[in-house]
């Protein structure tokens, strides 16, 4: 049976650029066709910008990895396409259960707030959530959108330029060079691109094992999360066991980072363990089994003149709380249309200085929400594993001590906060909506907010008008308005005032609101947003 | 389950949980228990109420 991970979906073909005798330039080039190279190329592509995706193979990422993706990646899947085929064949589920040593210890609902269009996240087996976007870029060829991606195309040499680079693509014809005006870094963790240029991780950095292991069911089995601490079939570590489309089931291990890998993927060991860990009873196949090791740390910038770098090779944390892929697709969403806005020539190319700063924060959240759930799954002292099994113990009957259970934190945007873009916060409007925030979803008459928004700069005005269209800084902002909120967009944006007026960028992250509408103000934040002027001030009213 | 008194909850409970811990960095587990054991003191002197320690006494009891 051919796996996806198995098929090629782009295999090579020689370039014309391989003939030209110069090297031809581009915009831009993506060096990695994993999930964020090809979220930032249907980005581009989406908004006219020509761009040339290059991948040293010409398939999806080889095996099982990511499995969980969140509610902002299906909303940025939304704009990108995308959405529906991940939701269609993703799995929901809402029930877990934590166990502590040989007992369960509670179970609970994750019963996620209404009024969304998109659940809190899904299952979905990292090679579909690639092969879908393989496909739009497809449907995106087929309507003449100037994207291109290029198989077996190793890039195997960097220099960074002034005005941009230069770059050797290994071919199975031999090397070529190319030329570009920007280079998007999406090479994954090891990135060769950060190696070529002499760049590396900073950080927190520390290592663990997992063994990974994909078993379909022979017989009905819940869909549902289960999490061990310090299972009695793989003492002083953890154990998660979840579903997956086509009946597959993932189990992860933890191994530490002291262990005989070879050994240690053998099924006579894994086969064992598993039985345990299901039940005696229950019968299944081994799909797939491999290990993989973590760190946690990141690149100190993300944007190196001409060179940008996005998803694993700028930063990796560890599997709790499903926070690389995720945070991947929100670093593309943050830097595509920064990208477009300078290429045009709207915006000083130190616009994308903001990239680094707001992804930087980005990532560091994300580090520390990763360090703290491997903190309480992996106790580093003798006094903070009393204070964990205190905990695990408490929670068996006593709900308070619960939200304190980390099994890893769910995967949640960042919110800008002290970001260079954020301007004015209308006084007395919702906490969660705040400038720097990702646009908090809700039911709009015959559909969502969230799909009126996106792709530009756009005034959304709340029991209050907004001009349909308005042009500044040569840039034109769309209006939307909602004459008459209902129950959750007025609970999301309004809170207690009557009206406010938001303004929101091209990644659908709020830029400044207020509580009613002026354009000299409008004008003031896009700048801001625009990284134009530096003399406004944050924080007025 | 044995809620008698309500518990007001934690409002950054990783917040909270990675503090505690900050504060035990780097001590021996002797000096370990020695904060506890003033931590103890000071967070039962914050509730006062002798009913909602004793509570609290029996239910910390009743687990492990
Ligand atoms: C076991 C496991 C479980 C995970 N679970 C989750 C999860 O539940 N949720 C989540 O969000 N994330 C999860 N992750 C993380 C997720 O898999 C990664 O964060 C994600 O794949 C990063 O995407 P990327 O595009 O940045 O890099 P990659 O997916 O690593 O892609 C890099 C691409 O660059 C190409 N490349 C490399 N070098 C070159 C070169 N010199 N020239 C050309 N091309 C090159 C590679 O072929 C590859 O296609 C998990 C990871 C693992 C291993």
């Amino acid at each position: 049976m051919s796996k996806i991970f198995e098929t090629p979906l782009y295999p090579y073909v020689r370039s014309v650029d391989q003939d030209a005798g110069e090297p031809v330039r581009h915009p831009v080039i993506i060096v990695g066709a994993g999930p964020v190279g090809l979220a930032v190329a249907i980005d581009l592509a989406q908004q006219g910008v020509p761009v040339v995706v290059l991948d040293e193979n010409d398939k999806v990422s080889f095996g099982s990895r990511a499995i969980c993706f969140s509610k902002r990646t299906l909303e940025i899947m939304d704009r990108l396409g995308c959405g529906d085929a991940y939701v269609n064949k993703g799995v929901l589920w809402n029930v877990g259960k934590v166990f502590f040593g040989d007992r369960k210890v509670y179970d609970f609902n994750l019963l996620p707030e209404d009024g969304h269009k998109r659940p809190a996240f899904i299952n979905l087996q990292q090679y579909y959530c690639e092969l879908f976007l393989v496909e739009r870029l497809r449907d995106l060829q087929a309507e003449g959108r100037p994207i291109e991606i290029r198989g077996n195309s190793k890039v195997s040499g960097v220099e960074s330029r002034a005005g941009g680079c230069r770059i050797t693509v290994a071919t199975p014809d031999g090397p070529y060079d190319l030329a570009c005006d920007w280079l998007i870094a999406c090479d994954g963790a090891g990135s060769p691109v950060r190696r070529m240029m002499g760049l590396d991780f900073i950080g927190r950095v520390f290592e663990d094992n997992f063994l990974i292991a994909d078993v379909t069911m022979k017989a009905d089995f819940p869909t549902e999360r289960w999490f061990w601490f310090d299972p009695p079939f793989n003492k002083g570590q953890s154990a998660l066991l979840h579903k997956q489309p086509d009946g597959v089931w993932r189990i992860d291990l933890q191994l530490g980072w002291d262990i005989d890998k070879e050994a240690e993927k053998q099924p006579e060991r894994v086969i064992p363990r598993l039985k345990q860990m299901l039940g005696e009873e229950v019968e299944f196949d081994l799909e797939w089994v491999s290990i993989y090791t973590f760190q946690c740390r990141r690149m100190e910038k993300f944007r190196h003149g001409r060179v940008l770098f996005a998803g694993d090779s700028a930063h990796q944390v560890s599997p709790f709380g499903a926070r690389g892929a995720n945070s991947g697709f929100q670093d593309a969403e943050n830097l595509v249309w920064k990208l477009k806005l300078v290429l045009d020539g709207k915006a000083p190319e130190s616009l994308l200085d903001s990239y680094d700063q707001e992804r930087v924060f980005a990532a560091d959240e994300n580090i520390l929400n990763s360090s703290r759930s491997t903190d309480f799954i992996t106790p580093k002292s003798e006094i903070s594993r009393i204070f964990r099994d205190a905990v695990l113990d408490l929670s068996e009957t006593e709900s308070f001590a619960r939200p304190l259970v980390n099994s890893g934190r769910l995967s949640m945007p960042a919110v800008y906060d002290g970001s260079p873009l954020n301007g004015a916060d209308g006084a007395e409007l919702p906490v969660r909506t705040r400038p720097g925030a990702p646009a908090v979803d809700a039911p709009l008459a015959g559909g969502w907010l969230i799909d009126r928004l996106g792709g530009s700069f756009q005034l959304l005005g709340i029991g209050c008008k907004v001009p349909d269209s308005l042009t500044l800084c040569g840039i034109e902002v769309r209006g939307l308005g909602v004459a008459e909120p209902g129950e959750a967009l007025a609970a999301r944006y309004l809170g207690e005032a009557p009206q406010a007026v938001y303004l929101l960028r091209p990644d659908q992250h709020i830029a400044a609101r207020w509580t009613g509408f002026d354009q000299d103000e409008v004008d003031k934040a896009l700048r801001r947003a625009l990284g134009i002027s530096e003399q406004d001030q944050a924080g007025e009213a | 389950m044995t809620t008698q008194h309500q518990l007001q909850g934690f409002a950054r409970p990783d917040d909270f949980y990675a503090d505690l811990l900050a504060a035990h960095e780097g001590l021996t587990k002797s000096e370990s228990d020695a904060l506890n054991a003033r931590l103890i003191l000071l967070l039962a002197a914050q509730i006062g109420d002798g009913e909602a320690l004793k509570d609290c006494l029996k239910r910390a009891k009743a687990v492990g």
